[in-house]
């Protein structure tokens, strides 16, 4: 098919930020095209500058791109002005490589990061030319895939999505592969039957086709998602990659053009999380905890710096302070001779204790302006709730380790409308900014602490998944109290989320399938980029429910009951309901649990069923770790865990 | 200007000119500073870095150049420390940082300068650009810039840091002439006090007049009556390197596999 670019370039004279569109990146690859090959188009559904640097989507555009059958190229959403200036000059969505038009590619596959950009979602389908609705869809028009933690609830993306895949991608995604390229070569275009490929598809392992459920309903409420076609698992289950060891990608980090967010290289040092924060989807559905061989890590740190030319680089996980080699680690990479001594490395999530700020201040010689934790509650009691255990102690340790080596400013997230949260909660976040500042003046004339408070959205696949979200009415009343409780500190910044996105991301988190057709009634009202403030409209979606008769109580607001069917209840991510409902029970009882990497199992189920272990990459846990659990992590026969390298 | 002898030990000033053309004439100035920032540590030349707080590499670029145009002439200025074995010595340094940079920048002169040249900002005078006039007759053309020619003033409203001001734009119209009645330009436009940017001059030709691409081929320094380039591309000592033209003339995508449809034609401004 042919190049869009003569077109394309004629545009782009007239919009902003051109070079979102026109690739070039270091380590993109201009694959061709063929009978053979299954061809990919990997989409972001946000901005360019924002989906770049995406290393999921970086990492199936490798491994595809290494498949003798498939070819892949990527695709972003272009923003509003050059949507505008396309659909005036019949441009369709395009790749960013060669400049090809989705209708030259088999599968348009969308990483879903965030719930807000589901619109975005939608508008891309139909910039690509393709039917909105999968049932619409016909034999020659692309498969439309969808990865990514909020697969896991597909529910309110299931009109527009062929299949989802849950989990990891690293595997699925060559099954997915096979699949398609045996459908395409099976018959031509218009004998093709899409119901035997998604069945085909529905047998993998971790791939979900909504056309093959359906969901019931009673009295206006979810009863139950079951099959409507015999051949299809009742539920199904997220894909893991038992070893990060075997998928050292990306190997070729996309280097752009022009500027993006995190513009550095990127390792992943980990996956998965135990630490058991009732409010984190992240860490729950991305269980067990597997650690990449310290090796491993350097390795491609080394080889990564070198072909980049970056100068930084950040360990990425969900908790990189916990990587149990983490000092070795840092300091082999800032004492690596090959980098000249200016290379600088970023733990993009600290840990909230004087040691880890001791490894900051370790690696962070020059350039000693911010640090950022997260105690996430305002007091003792709430964190107990949430189980994100951080004693006073240890908050007030770090701080003052951070204060007293140079540090200048702190920023301090927490999230309001927690469960069971009462004011002094969130007069407590005051209270704990303004001690910070105190101690910070010990050490400095001139400090900033900066609260950033969050409304809590609770999510599918954890704990607080039952809990009613708090209205924007009481999440304004809580920023208020929290915003004249800080007026007498000098010194303290509350900076506060816009309430009513919270609720639009709570109507896209745990919505059923009927909110389908309330996104659907929002991208047509215009309300694409819904996850930009500038172009968020909550009264779009308050119209569009009220057109499909549902309401934000009902959907948001409403606490579930322990028996009440639950959109995403056909979907799983190997944890036990009872495990959820049981953790949801020790949180409003303020039971706490332990990181189970150095303590025992309590089964969760993310490992046991499914023959996989933590995978750590040292034995020796991280010095310092307790984090205010009173665990003793010296316990060392007791550690349920498999060492890299050592054959299980 | 001929290069000086490096003195050894001593701190020095490189001075390289480069390419910007096809697609990546998309991004701004600010993009192209941060590729060579890249370009320049994997080059590992010993590049000297500023004292302080968040030390920086000592790079200085020219005229910046407005995203959306190309060009055959930029460059930019690097201070370098003592010569360190190993160095890519300075004449081999076109070909072997074209290859560290993306396509469309292309390195097609190197060479020391003395301390005693002024910055690429205060130096240039003027600059050549070759422009394509979208949106006016052909028949038209050439009275449209004979009657900007003869305009005592040209008033052009633009915006100067968030405010509309007026500018008053014909005395940094240097030179104005028609090369092809299909709408192509080439004009000598100078940079002080106030340069004239090339969107600005095409607005002056009236409300219909649209640029299309624009393409800066030459910088100019003006000195004791003479007029010449910062640094020219075939100018002795420059070591401008054969392959680039090869490499111009048949554009493949560094890092992959295939031609990029997006490669400008050699040597020029291309043509739709």
């Amino acid at each position: 098919m042919e190049t869009l670019w003569p077109t394309i370039e004629r545009l782009l004279p007239t919009v902003t930020k051109p070079a979102r569109y026109i690739g070039g990146e270091q380590g993109a690859v201009y694959p061709e095209h063929g009978p053979g090959k299954v061809a990919w188009l990997l989409l972001y559904p946000d901005t360019y500058e924002i989906g770049l640097p995406n290393q999921g989507l970086q990492i199936l555009y490798e491994i595809l791109n290494e498949r003798p059958d498939a070819v892949a190229e990527r695709s972003y959403a272009p923003w509003v002005d050059m949507e505008a200036a396309m659909r005036a000059a019949g441009v369709p969505l395009f790749s960013v490589e060669q400049h090809l038009p989705a209708a030259a590619f088999d599968v348009l596959a969308f990483n879903l990061s965030a719930e807000l950009v589901y619109t975005n979602l939608v508008n891309l389908i139909d910039l690509a030319g393709l039917p909105l609705h999968a049932v619409e869809r016909s034999g020659d028009d692309a498969l439309v895939v969808a990865g990514g933690h909020c697969a896991y609830n597909p529910e309110p993306l299931a009109d527009f999505v062929d299949a989802f895949v849950l989990g990891d991608g690293e595997e699925a995604v060559g099954e997915v592969n096979e699949v398609m390229a045996a459908w395409l070569e099976g018959s031509p275009a218009v004998q093709r039957d899409r119901g035997a490929l998604w069945r085909s598809l529905a047998q993998l392992e971790g791939v979900y086709v909504p056309a093959l459920y359906a969901p019931s309903y009673v009295d206006g409420r979810l009863v139950s998602t079951e099959p409507v076609d015999a051949g299809v698992p009742a539920e199904v289950t997220k894909r893991t990659v038992a070893d990060l060891a075997d998928w050292p990608y990306p190997s070729r980090q996309l280097v752009p053009l022009t500027e993006v967010v995190h513009d550095r290289l990127n390792v992943e040092v980990f996956r998965g999380c135990t630490r058991g924060c009732r409010f984190c989807q992240a860490g729950m559905i991305t269980r067990p905890v597997r650690e990449r061989p310290a090796e491993q890590v350097r390795a491609l740190v080394r080889n990564g710096l070198e072909r980049t030319g970056y100068d930084e680089v950040t360990l990425t996980s969900l908790s990189t302070a916990d990587f149990s080699d983490i000092e070795d680690t840092v300091r082999d990479i800032v004492d690596d001779p090959v980098h000249g001594g200016r290379v600088s490395v970023s733990l993009p999530s600290l840990r909230v204790d004087a040691f880890t700020v001791g490894t900051a201040a370790q690696i962070q010689k020059v350039r000693r302006t911010g640090l950022t934790f997260a105690p996430e509650g305002g007091t003792w009691r709430m964190r107990t709730v949430i189980n994100k255990l951080i004693t006073e102690e240890d908050l007030y340790g770090a701080v003052d380790a951070a204060f007293s080596q140079g540090w200048r400013r702190i920023k301090l997230y927490f999230l309001i409308g927690l469960p069971t949260e009462r004011d002094e909660d969130v007069l407590g976040i005051a209270e704990l900014g303004a001690r910070c500042v105190e101690i910070g003046r010990r050490h400095q004339k001139s400090v900033t602490v900066v609260a950033s408070v969050g409304g809590f959205v609770p999510k599918p696949h954890t704990p607080f998944q039952w809990f009613g979200q708090d209205t924007v009415a009481e999440l304004e009343r809580k920023v208020a109290l929290l915003r004249e409780a800080a007026r007498r500190s000098r010194g303290l910044t509350i900076r506060w989320h816009e309430p009513s996105a919270s609720v639009a991301e709570g109507l896209a988190s745990r919505g059923d399938r009927r909110m389908g057709a309330v996104i659907e009634r929002v991208w047509r009202a215009g309300g694409t980029f819904q996850e930009w403030s500038e172009r968020f409209d909550l009264s779009l979606w308050e119209a569009a429910l009220a057109a499909e008769g549902l309401s934000v109580d009902e959907v948001c607001h409403r606490e579930r009951g322990a028996d009440e069917a639950l959109p995403w209840d056909h979907i799983s991510a190997g944890l036990h309901r009872d495990f959820l409902w049981g953790d949801w029970q020790d949180a409003l009882a303020r039971v706490a649990v332990e990181d189970c990497r150095w303590t025992p199992c309590y089964d969760c189920g993310a490992c046991t069923g499914f023959g996989l272990e933590h995978v750590v990459a040292s034995p020796v846990p991280p010095a310092g770790g307790s984090q205010g659990t009173g665990q003793d992590l010296s316990v060392g026969d007791r550690i349920p865990v498999r060492l890299v390298g050592r054959a299980s | 200007m001929p290069p000086e002898a490096p003195v050894p030990g001593a701190p020095r000033r490189l001075r390289l000119r480069f390419t910007k053309a096809g697609k990546i004439r998309f991004t701004s100035h600010r993009d192209v500073a941060r590729m060579w920032e890249r370009a320049l540590r994997r080059s590992r030349l010993p590049v000297a870095y500023s004292q302080g707080f968040v030390p920086h590499p000592l790079v200085s670029f020219g005229l910046a150049l407005p995203t959306g145009c190309e060009s055959f002439g930029e460059y930019l200025d690097v201070r370098l420390g003592p010569v360190e074995s190993g160095e890519i010595p300075v004449p081999e340094l076109p070909g072997a940082l074209s290859v560290l940079l993306p396509e469309g920048i292309d390195v097609e002169a190197a060479a020391l300068v003395g301390e005693a040249e002024g910055s690429l900002q205060q130096e240039v005078a003027s600059c050549d650009w070759e422009l394509e006039v979208l949106g006016v007759p052909g028949e038209e053309l050439q009275e449209r810039v004979e009657k900007v020619l003869a305009a005592p003033i040209l008033a052009v409203r633009r915006e100067r840091k968030g405010r509309q001001a007026e500018d008053d734009i014909r005395p940094a119209i240097l030179a104005l002439s028609v090369t092809s009645p299909n709408g192509d330009l080439r004009a000598e436009l100078a940079t002080h006090p106030r340069g004239v940017r090339p969107a600005d001059l095409v607005t002056s030709l009236g409300t219909d007049a649209v640029l299309g691409r624009a393409c800066r081929t030459h910088q100019w320094i003006e000195r004791d009556g003479g007029r010449f380039e910062p640094l020219s591309v075939s100018g002795p000592g420059t070591g401008a390197d054969a392959t680039q033209y090869a490499r111009r003339a048949f554009p493949h995508v560094r890092d992959g596999i295939q031609p990029d449809p997006g490669g400008s034609p050699p040597g020029g401004v291309g043509r739709h």
